[in-house]
């Protein structure tokens, strides 16, 4: 497949062989009428050379026939095109239950990466082969992109929001990590590697790196001392304000009628800023939290309200568990969208 | 059969458009557009120049992986000020403002545009945008990509932005009354039998070019002035810290830059409609299938902006929605393509360096086409989003069509508007090289970007070197071509041998009347019986009925 030079970049994640199938029949199909359009065109060109000064060839009236021939034909095959990338596409963003996650902030010119687990990572992610691994990433001043081009996958980390990317690497290795979208004076070195680890060897690494609290933990401590318990109670059981125990994922209904699926965007806003959708029965005494929690803190909060299961009533925090979110599949947000609003 | 060589062509005089008057005054005030065309000719062939030595300044960088030929903010602003130099300052009024300001009277037999003064005006606020830009980036220059993304471009860039935003939306207004001009022209202006379906298609793609210019210009100065009020005012409309939103800024600047790209290349389309015609002596095949998608794409490329949106965080379904637009407005460029292919069936082929040009705008621009198929398809724009991929499927758009079809209608038109022959040796030779040039800068640039190699890299690592030494080598035998034609059309107006009035033999009422044509275009209103491009008779035409059709997808 790869020759003297490589034609298509290493492949490592299960997304690899659906893109570059899709990308050789796109190849193929458009190599193939490319070469019939200029061969006819070569053709013509020689074959109806002008031969004498003054000759006029005879007109020729145009044909519906051939003009709708043409028409339905690359319309048909372009269908083609459209649908398989569109299912594609779908997978790619149809973030999946129960994957590792890992929490990702771009900065002019770093990547900060937090494991759920704790381990904390500059320009560099450590995953296991075989699993499927979320990022969930936002950026603190403009946007950046997570560009893997073995996995063939990217996506934008945009400032006041929280995109994600996921995927499942199949190949142990190293790879490029790269920003893809330009970020100012050193966008070029803003890059980093993706380390694929076989199991083993990555729980090896994930034990020989810890001594850093879990983002859920790190954020239960802030939710203490920002003062969130006095509102939202000690273990999110609610208060003056809404709980927030079991909220994740959920259908919140709000003041102003309607209802928002509780996402990490939801959550953000409402931090940021109380006010923009109130959750019904409560009053607007929340104040903003703009300019006072980083947004490494912010990940770290949601990190923690997302650990807050109702069942779990003590309010006891999974503060090891490999993943955070609840476990039960409705808690979810139901819709494979990286942007809910 | 009968040469084409006779129709009545008025007495050769000694006063044309050139020298009935003299002066620097008369050409700064003039309201003929055929010297605005010149004027804007001039203008933008200097932008073109100060753009293509940036180019080959971020090909010299990219020679080696390392950043060691220009500081990483140097290299970005190199690129920046390459993109919006080329696609604001050149490519978007090229066309239209230079050939289509003058020809577009003289194809449909009127002595001027409908508002020869807002012709005029047009051009000095194209050249107030210009000086602004020009003061932008001597000033200190812009870093933010031609893109402008939000919140760098608001927040972060320390560059002249502003200054930047504000030649550029100035520079809007021009495209706006160019395009106001052509279609009242168009409308009204026709002499006594050119009915619509008897303009030439260069008019008919001029047509929809101008309804693009003048529905999508204002949406890119909202922005631009939106952007400027944030960057200045800290007003929030894009920047979350300010409660704004980043994308929103991405939709508002695609809408009307994706159909900009459209601005780009539909007076290219119309050129090689022109081009393809007259040097095989045909009519062109499917005339009113070719005309009407135009139109098509000049509605439906209003359609399809959030396909640059791909990897941002538009939502899964607005992104499917638009990769279906995406390929329905791929159909009328596909059925221009293959119509041209058959214009040249049983045709007279002429090897002249506009047709060079010509059938090298068809080969390069289905190369663009096809690539904008990978595009438009999702999950492969997902990988390549952003890098080298993109780089070279835009520039075999904007480079390979609508600078060929550019050049192709210069050297057309050359001996018309200058009254003199550029040399046909060096013309051919000058396309041989371009077209060499051409695909070795871009070719290799669709492997790097499958291969992942991001784009607006000013360092990249060393496994990609090999594409990018292919590529500043093809770039540097693509400027040396360009050097080629700049030398012998200057030459040419003063040594070149004199034209006549229908060097080409062709029948296009701009071919009626001397060259260069008098200040009044005709000495009398043409009257015109025949249809755009008969060469023969009506009655000699031929019905296709068995014509199977090579082209024909099996």
């Amino acid at each position: 497949m790869q020759g003297w030079i490589p034609l298509i970049p290493e492949s490592a994640s299960t997304f690899s062989w659906k893109v570059d199938a899709l990308y050789f029949y796109l190849s193929g199909v458009t190599l193939f009428f490319t070469l019939l359009i200029s061969a006819t065109l070569i053709f013509f060109i020689i074959r109806y050379r002008r031969r004498t000064p003054y000759e006029i060839p005879r007109p020729v009236a145009g044909s519906h026939k051939l003009e709708t021939v043409w028409t339905i034909i690359p319309f048909v095959i372009a269908m083609t095109f459209f649908g398989w990338g569109a299912v594609v596409y779908f997978e790619q963003y149809k973030p999946p239950q129960n994957a590792i996650e890992v929490y990702v902030v771009g900065k002019q010119w770093m990547w900060k990466l937090q494991h759920a687990t704790g381990q904390r990572e500059i320009n560099q992610l450590h995953v296991p082969v075989g699993r499927k691994v979320k990022l969930i990433m936002t950026s603190e001043d403009v946007i950046h992109d997570v560009f893997i081009p073995a996995f063939r996958t990217k996506a934008d980390a945009v400032p006041g929001r929280y995109t994600v990317l996921w995927f499942e690497a199949t190949k142990a290795g190293t790879y490029h990590l790269f920003c893809a979208e330009y970020c100012g004076m050193n966008h070029s070195g803003m890059v980093g590697s993706v380390i694929v680890m076989e199991p083993r060897d990555f729980d090896n690494w994930l034990s020989g790196n810890t001594g850093t609290a879990t983002p859920a933990a790190a954020g239960q401590q802030l939710y203490q001392t920002l003062g969130c318990a006095s509102c939202h109670g000690a273990n999110g059981e609610g208060g003056r304000g809404p709980t927030l125990a079991g909220l994740f994922g959920r259908q919140t209904p709000l003041a102003s009628g309607g209802s928002v699926i509780a996402d990490e965007a939801y959550l953000r806003e409402s931090i940021i800023n109380p006010q923009a959708k109130l959750v019904a029965g409560f009053g607007p005494i929340m104040p903003t939290f703009q300019g006072q929690v980083s947004e490494d803190q912010l990940v770290q909060l949601l990190a923690f309200i997302k650990s807050l299961q109702v069942s779990s009533g003590s309010g006891a925090l999974p503060a090891t568990a490999a993943s955070p979110s609840p476990a039960a599949a409705p808690a979810q947000a139901p819709s494979p969208t990286r942007n809910i609003r | 059969m009968k040469p084409i060589e006779s129709f009545e062509l008025p007495a050769p005089s000694k006063v044309n458009y050139m020298n009935a008057q003299y002066g620097l005054k008369s050409w700064l005030l003039t309201k003929d557009h055929k010297r605005i065309a010149l004027l804007y000719l001039g203008s933008i062939t200097f932008f073109f120049f100060i753009g293509g030595i940036y180019a080959l300044l971020i090909r010299l960088e990219l020679l080696t992986p390392q950043g060691d030929f220009l500081a990483s903010t140097t290299y970005n602003k190199v690129f920046t000020q390459h993109g919006i130099i080329m696609i604001f300052f050149f490519l978007i009024p090229s066309i239209p403002a230079t050939l289509g300001n003058f020809l577009i009277p003289m194809m449909i037999g009127a002595k001027d545009l409908a508002f020869p003064r807002i012709n005029l005006l047009s051009w000095y606020i194209y050249l107030l945008g210009g000086v602004i830009t020009i003061y932008a980036l001597l000033a200190g220059g812009v870093d933010t990509g031609w893109t402008f993304y939000t919140p760098f471009s608001t927040t972060f860039s320390n560059s002249y932005v502003v200054a930047t935003g504000v030649g550029i939306f100035i520079n809007g207004f021009s495209s706006i009354l160019t395009g106001l001009n052509f279609i009242v022209t168009i409308h009204t202006m026709r002499a006594p039998g050119m009915t619509w379906f008897r303009m030439p298609l260069f008019c008919w793609s001029h047509y929809a070019t101008s309804l693009i210019m003048i529905l999508g210009t204002p949406v890119i100065a909202i922005t631009v002035l939106l952007l400027a009020f944030e960057r200045v005012a800290r007003v929030g409309i894009f920047d979350p810290a300010l409660g704004g939103d980043p994308v929103l800024f991405q939709h508002l600047f695609w809408f009307y830059s994706h159909p900009a790209v459209y601005i780009m290349v539909l007076p290219a389309m119309g050129v090689v409609s022109e081009l393809i015609a007259n040097f095989s002596r045909k009519n062109i095949f499917g005339y009113s299938f070719v005309a009407f998608s135009s139109l098509a794409i000049a509605v439906f490329g209003f359609l399809v902006w959030g396909h640059h949106l791909f990897v941002t965080p538009q939502s899964v379904y607005a992104g499917m929605i638009f990769s279906f637009l995406s390929f329905a407005v791929a159909i009328p460029s596909a059925i221009k393509v293959f119509n041209w292919t058959a214009t040249l069936y049983k045709s007279s082929i002429s090897y002249d360096t506009p047709m060079l040009y010509g059938l090298g705008f068809i080969g390069l621009f289905t190369v663009g086409g096809m690539t904008g198929l990978f595009l438009a398809s999702l999950a492969v724009d997902v990988h390549v989003s952003d890098t080298y991929f993109i780089v070279a499927h835009f520039h075999y758009i904007m480079v390979g069509g609508a600078l060929m079809a550019y050049l192709g209608g210069l050297h057309y038109w050359w001996p018309k508007i200058t009254g003199r022959l550029y040399p046909e040796g060096w013309g051919r030779f000058g396309a041989l090289v371009i077209y060499v040039g051409f695909n070795l800068t871009f070719l290799p640039q669709f492997v790097a970007g499958y291969l992942g190699m991001p784009r607006r890299y000013h360092a990249y690592p060393p496994e990609f070197q090999v594409f990018n030494v292919l590529s500043t080598a093809g770039a540097s035998i693509l400027g040396f071509g360009m050097l080629i034609p700049a030398v012998y059309f200057v030459w040419s107006m003063r040594y070149g041998k004199h034209a006549e009035a229908n060097p080409w033999h062709l029948p296009g009422l701009e071919w009626r009347t001397q060259s260069p044509p008098p200040t009044e275009n005709f000495e009398t209103t043409p009257i015109v019986t025949w249809d755009a491009y008969e060469f023969a008779p009506r009655e000699e035409t031929e019905v296709v009925g068995k014509f199977s059709g090579h082209e024909e997808p099996a």
